[in-house]
């Protein structure tokens, strides 16, 4: 309740509450996004002193130009054949989405997040890391695996929580886990992975390794104090770590301006640190390469840590339980004005000659059987709602390395009841 | 064999686990050149170098992130939050990674650190520098909890807890790092090298964990209790004369149920002392599992003597801290016929 008698006549205080520029109804129209030219963005030394990437904080590393021709120095010059995996892998996510969404609405299982319009960062981001470098992803970077070559089959294993799922059914759908690839289990909690990997990051080099870590958040998380604490400790111990942020405009039905947006760019949060950062075109595959293999040369060089946050847009739903027509326009998507990264890698290799439309159809074709396979294989194994009661002991297993007494009490107990 | 108090053991365990295993790492606030706020990690850093022992930024949540990420890649990070009542900041990696890790993964993560942390009172320690939080870990699957209350036991069960695949939190009774506490804090105190349990063994050895120790075997009642208390309960039965069998629990979880329900069966009667808030404390467990193992053998109703349930306060330290009347006063009832 104001307190009258100390307002005197003093203008009155407002809370500032960010609202998204458009909400169900509006027509969205970006044009006021501030696009650069691909190419326009310098690209300074590995070595370089932090300071001199700020300029690039708030500007847009891209390559691809409308053309789909790669310009400008960050380039990297990939090889077709790379560029091809890296197109392929991006086509399998896309599909493996659909149909494990499609799974869903099936009811062979409880929850599913897609990642559409973000394949670029995940696949990019592992074909710019050696395979030994360990990620610590978010629940939206299935790309990561797929790069990897983790089986489709497992995923879906995952997802169903059946007989193949290595994790004993114990995590909701999509949350991960896979050491020898590199991949840290995912976890419900956001925001926590991302000091991991800097802790990772220094373990690596309290052992005089050569490997390095990269952390993932997305735009809304990097409001939760584990931002903080990571971009903190990777300065300090000039960790050999990259930290990511996905900034796809939305946390559910949050906007960014909600997790600071509206104020400076997620990269301009690097500065305040002592960090390099950079701000990349998430949807241009080659972009993301490129800012990568640079903030993992630097890092790999003893050069310190890298945050980058790559520009995307969330162009589905945030989960299976989501529906976004609730708090954004439907058509916002398509007027997205980065495009869709699948697309946009597409149009660089046929501009190159490096791909056609019939090798394209075949890919699609491929991809679609290969998913459909494996599911097939996966849904041998058990989808979870026709899950019985076999092996329901196993749920009081490793919770410690050996079973106290107390669960196995617990345990014995569970047998003795009915379902 | 050498006589220390319990910080220069909790130091020598450290140095023995470290020179033993490369892959230990020590880090908290002030922990590193500084060797801690209580001298814990003195002398770490200059015999194993920056990197194995090192100051840490203040931030809790970070310090146990950046472990979990260390336990990941293959170290074992034995870390430490400088006071109980500050490891709050840290507690959503704790609960929801350290202690889920192996759980979540089925094993192909574990988590094996363990996270040192001072605790409990009577050493005006106002709000935030006295609470015993153990029961906010002891409610989580996954963690264990250790407490020492002597020396002896301080180093043997770090040590331990080092070598354990789990993670360990291990709280530190603060009040008696330097000598064992009767309770009564009007008179002088006496130093751990004129008390049980400060004669420490060079080199290495480990006191097993979940396995409570018999501090005194008695007749008249079981005492449970841990850390500080086990010494002011001690202490109580002796002025009262009570031929008590007094149980240190030294692990929390997974507990030593069987020493405890023998103790209880034996004889008929339970008494429990913990300094943390009474409600929902580690206490109510204990009361609920000695009910439901020791029913037919009970001969009075189990009794906690605990801390209020009030934030830890500053100027009625010794009316909130549960000292010797308040144990006496509860004899009354637990050995009434």
């Amino acid at each position: 309740m104001a307190r009258d008698e100390q307002r005197s006549n003093r203008p009155a205080l407002k809370l500032h509450v960010p609202e998204p520029p458009y909400r169900p109804g509006d027509t969205p129209d970006y044009s006021h996004i501030k696009v650069p030219a691909a190419g326009e963005a310098p690209r300074p030394d590995i070595a370089c002193d932090d300071t001199e990437t700020h300029p690039l904080t708030n500007h847009l590393v891209r390559v691809l130009d409308d053309a789909g021709k790669a310009v400008g120095p960050w380039d990297p010059k990939l090889d077709p054949d790379v560029l091809r995996k890296m197109y392929s892998d991006m086509v399998t996510v896309r599909i493996f989405d659909d149909r494990m969404y499609r799974a869903q609405r099936q009811g062979k299982t409880s929850f599913y997040m897609k990642c559409t319009g973000e394949e670029a960062i995940a696949i990019s981001a592992a074909a710019a890391m050696d395979a030994e470098d360990i990620h610590f992803p978010t629940y939206r970077q299935q790309g990561l695996l797929v790069y990897r070559g983790y089986p489709l089959v497992k995923m879906m294993c995952q997802i169903y929580s059946n007989a193949g799922d290595h994790m004993k059914g114990r995590q909701l759908p999509i949350m991960y886990s896979d050491k020898e690839k590199g991949f840290f289990s995912i976890s419900g909690n956001l925001g926590t992975q991302f000091p991991q990997a800097v802790g990772w990051a220094m373990a690596s080099a309290i052992k005089g390794d050569s490997r390095i870590a990269m952390g993932w958040i997305g735009d809304g998380a990097t409001a939760e104090g584990d931002f903080h604490s990571a971009m903190t400790f990777a300065t300090v111990y000039q960790a050999p770590v990259i930290l990511a942020t996905v900034n796809n405009q939305w946390a559910i039905s949050s906007f960014n301006g909600i997790a600071g947006a509206e104020q400076a760019t997620f990269a301009a949060r690097a500065i305040g640190y002592g960090m390099a950062g950079l701000r990349v075109d998430g949807n241009d595959a080659l972009a993301v390469y490129a800012a990568v293999r640079w903030a993992s040369e630097r890092a790999r060089t003893n050069n310190g840590p890298t945050m980058i946050e790559f520009f995307t847009y969330r162009a589905e739903g945030h989960s299976t339980s989501d529906d976004p027509t609730g708090y954004r326009p439907k058509e916002e998507s398509e007027a997205w004005p980065l495009g869709d990264p699948i697309e946009r890698l597409k149009q660089h290799l046929m501009a190159n000659g490096e791909w056609d439309e019939e090798r394209d159809a075949a890919l699609n074709e491929e991809k679609t059987a290969e998913v459909r396979a494996a599911q097939k294989e996966a849904e041998k194994l058990g989808v979870l709602s026709d899950q019985g009661d076999e092996g329901k002991e196993t749920m009081f297993e490793d919770v410690y390395a050996e079973m106290p007494w107390h669960i196995a009490e617990q345990r014995d107990a569970a047998l003795k009841e009915g379902k | 064999m050498p006589t220390m108090n319990m910080i220069q053991a909790l130091n020598d365990a450290h140095k023995v686990a470290m020179r033993a295993d490369e892959d230990i790492v020590v880090f908290g606030e002030d922990a590193g050149y500084f060797g801690g706020v209580f001298r814990v990690t003195e002398g770490l850093q200059k015999e194993f170098g920056k990197e194995r022992a090192f100051d840490a930024p203040i931030s809790e949540n970070g310090i146990v992130a950046t472990a979990v990420g260390m336990a990941a890649y293959g170290l074992k990070p034995l870390i430490e939050i400088q006071f109980a009542d500050y490891i709050y900041p840290g507690y959503d990696q704790i609960v929801s990674e350290v202690a889920k890790m192996r759980y979540r993964t089925a094993g192909e993560w574990t988590m094996p650190m363990v996270i040192r942390t001072p605790y409990g009172g009577g050493i005006y320690g106002g709000q935030t520098h006295s609470q015993s939080p153990e029961s906010l870990f002891t409610h989580i699957a996954g963690l264990k909890v250790v407490v020492p209350s002597t020396p002896y036991d301080a180093k043997g069960l770090l040590l331990a807890s080092v070598e354990d695949p789990d993670p360990v939190i291990f709280f530190e009774p603060k009040r008696i790092y330097n000598g064992p506490f009767s309770g009564h804090h009007d008179q002088p105190v006496v130093p751990w090298s004129k008390s049980e349990g400060s004669d420490v063994p060079e080199g290495h050895y480990t006191v097993p964990l979940s396995k409570a120790n018999v501090v005194r075997e008695g007749e008249a009642l079981t005492v449970l209790a841990y850390g500080t208390m086990v010494h002011v309960a001690r202490a109580a039965m002796e002025e009262a004369d009570i031929d008590a069998e007094i149980i240190d629990l030294r692990t929390l979880v997974p507990l030593d149920i069987e020493t405890i329900e023998a103790s209880v069966k034996k004889t008929g009667r339970c008494l429990i002392v913990h300094e943390a808030p009474r409600t929902s404390g580690f206490g109510a467990e204990l009361s609920a599992l000695v009910t439901e193992r020791c029913f037919y053998h009970l001969e009075a109703p189990v009794e906690r003597v605990t801390g209020w349930d009030t934030p830890y306060p500053h100027s009625y330290e010794w009316t909130y801290f549960p000292g010797p009347a308040r144990i006496k006063a509860a004899l009354d009832k637990v050995l009434a016929d």
